[in-house]
């Protein structure tokens, strides 16, 4: 016989089960429901995005770039947005991935550098106490299954050093003289190697802003949720600029030369 | 006598706008023996004088390291002082986990100021019975500051807490000027004169009361260690050459010392619980 009373009545089928046995038995819970926290979702994927976002150590600091979509899905959404942000007097924080996070992580560090300023004695945040800020608080959010769905780079200049690295929404970090997230680190990455390592203590501003555009003209050519209206970041003993937004240049012209294009037929 | 009135509990001022029961708290620092904290324009040193129940037993730890970049010298509760540095230790801690720097020195200290302060604010608690002198180097430099129960802190040039403090200050008074410029050798000499100042007659500084914390490079009798000098205290033998290096005291009978609140006949009757 089944002792319970709470399976009398209930289906079991005696020949395999007949002390109900499983599912576990449970007593039935009255107690108050948390019907917000019920429903709560956590960040499952992004929704509107940003793309690659390069940089790269110079002679006289660290220069970054982005473009200016976001992308909501493959709608090329919002066509001004800045994915460049100055935090302090020391620090560019470039992301890609999810621009709603972005938002929220702009103001996080706001409130950061209130509290910094207010304090009033002299010291300040640099690009290394922003990077171990970001990423403690990317890597806790994803161990709470709840990540802020970005990758982010942090370029510097601050007590006569340069200083750039990477975090992501998993945590990971990694710092070198070249950076680039997304599709970047795929494409661009080769380029600005090519081109920065081992000179980085070499090459002028000029040059950067020469490296750092062809690498996006190229991103522009094969990435296709990019955009050729961008910004350019230069931090270095001068400070923080960050460039008004610029068009890049392109040639489609080799396309005529391919066959099946446009309204031609052979 | 009116004020018997007004100091039991901690939220009731006096007429004369005092709060009786933190200047209680502070006369309880003030049992305790003495440290002394000085910098120049390279270090910041503490000088502590440590007491001990008996022959028998050893001498009360007056000196805690709270970071690489920080150490404490106390006077007053031991237990209120572990208390108070085990929170120092949270904080600059969480400082390099979050930021990735050592916590600037002021910071630290307003940070136990302010957690002091609500323990004379708040009925049914009472304040803290311990005074630190901290030491500290940052970006701006070796820092001094003085901790005490009623939430204040400051920053000082040289400074002493504990009992018979007040002779320990007239020399650094008299002195202090010529600190900025001292090498770690003459700073740590000047700290031991005015440590003697607040011994009691026929009682002399030796090894085994005297510890020294420094903070800042390493100096000529130091092994080696790496700049920018993290913390360290000296106790035991490692004082002896520093304990050679004063000169000797002259013997012109000072006068009665200060008279304290509390009378301290002998060494031995001195209050057990504050170190």
């Amino acid at each position: 016989m089944d002792h319970f009373p709470t399976n009398w009545g209930r289906p079991r089928n005696d020949a395999f089960d007949a002390y109900a046995t499983y599912p576990i038995h449970q007593r039935p819970y009255n107690g108050p429901k948390d019907s917000f926290a019920d429903g709560v979702q956590r960040t499952q994927q992004p929704i509107v995005t940003g793309t690659s976002v390069l940089a790269i150590k110079y002679k006289d600091g660290v220069m970054m770039a982005a473009d200016n979509l976001a992308s909501y899905g493959s709608l090329a959404r919002f066509k001004d947005v800045q994915r460049l942000h100055q935090v302090g007097n020391y620090t560019v924080i470039g992301a890609g991935g999810d621009m709603s996070d972005f938002q929220y992580i702009q103001y996080i560090l706001e409130e950061l550098s209130i509290d910094e300023i207010s304090a009033q004695d002299g010291h300040e945040l640099g690009p290394v106490e922003i990077h171990e800020y970001m990423s403690q608080l990317m890597y806790a959010r994803r161990s709470k299954m709840d990540p802020l769905w970005n990758s982010l780079l942090i370029g510097g200049f601050k007590d006569g050093k340069r200083f750039l690295s990477y975090v992501d929404l998993l945590g990971t970090t990694y710092s070198a003289s070249t950076l680039a997230t997304g599709y970047g680190a795929f494409i661009a990455q080769p380029l600005l190697r090519k081109a920065v390592e081992g000179r980085e203590d070499v090459i002028t501003e000029e040059e950067a802003r020469k490296i750092l555009e062809d690498s996006l003209r190229v991103l522009f050519y094969r990435d296709a949720r990019s955009l050729n209206k961008f910004q350019i970041a230069a931090i270095s003993s001068a400070g923080v600029s960050i460039s008004d937004s610029m068009q890049l240049d392109t040639a489609w012209s080799f396309a005529e030369n391919i066959r099946g294009y446009g309204a031609q037929t052979q | 006598m009116f004020r018997n009135t007004y100091d039991s509990d901690n939220t009731v001022f006096s007429p004369q706008g005092r709060l009786h029961q933190v200047e209680y708290a502070l006369e309880a620092v003030k049992q305790g023996s003495a440290a002394v904290g000085l910098r120049s324009k390279t270090h910041a040193i503490l000088l502590a004088l440590k007491r001990s129940t008996g022959e028998l037993a050893s001498y009360q730890q007056k000196m805690f390291r709270i970071d690489d970049h920080v150490g404490i010298a106390i006077a007053g509760l031991t237990s209120d002082a572990r208390v108070l540095s085990n929170f120092m230790r949270q904080q600059a801690m969480g400082e390099r986990m979050m930021f990735n720097r050592p916590m600037p020195v002021n910071r630290l200290v307003s940070s136990i100021a302010d957690k002091a302060q609500v323990n004379t604010q708040e009925y049914g608690r009472r304040p803290y019975g311990v005074g630190f002198l901290v030491i500290g180097q940052d970006q701006s430099g070796p820092h001094l500051f003085e901790f005490s129960p009623s939430g204040n802190s400051y920053e000082y040039y040289a400074m002493s807490i504990g009992a018979r403090s007040q002779s320990a200050k007239t020399y650094l008074e008299k002195h202090y000027e010529s600190f900025a410029d001292c090498n770690l050798e003459d700073l740590i000499r000047h700290g031991l004169h005015a440590l003697r100042e607040t011994l009691q007659q026929d009682k002399e500084l030796n090894v085994n009361n005297t510890s020294v914390g420094i903070i800042g490079p390493m100096g000529q009798h130091e092994k080696p260690i790496s700049p920018p000098g993290s913390f360290r205290i000296l106790e035991g033998d490692n004082v002896e050459v520093y304990l050679q290096s004063m000169e000797k005291k002259e013997e012109a009978p000072a006068p009665a010392s200060v008279p304290d609140a509390a009378p301290a006949p002998t060494a031995d009757e001195d209050v057990q619980m504050s170190g």
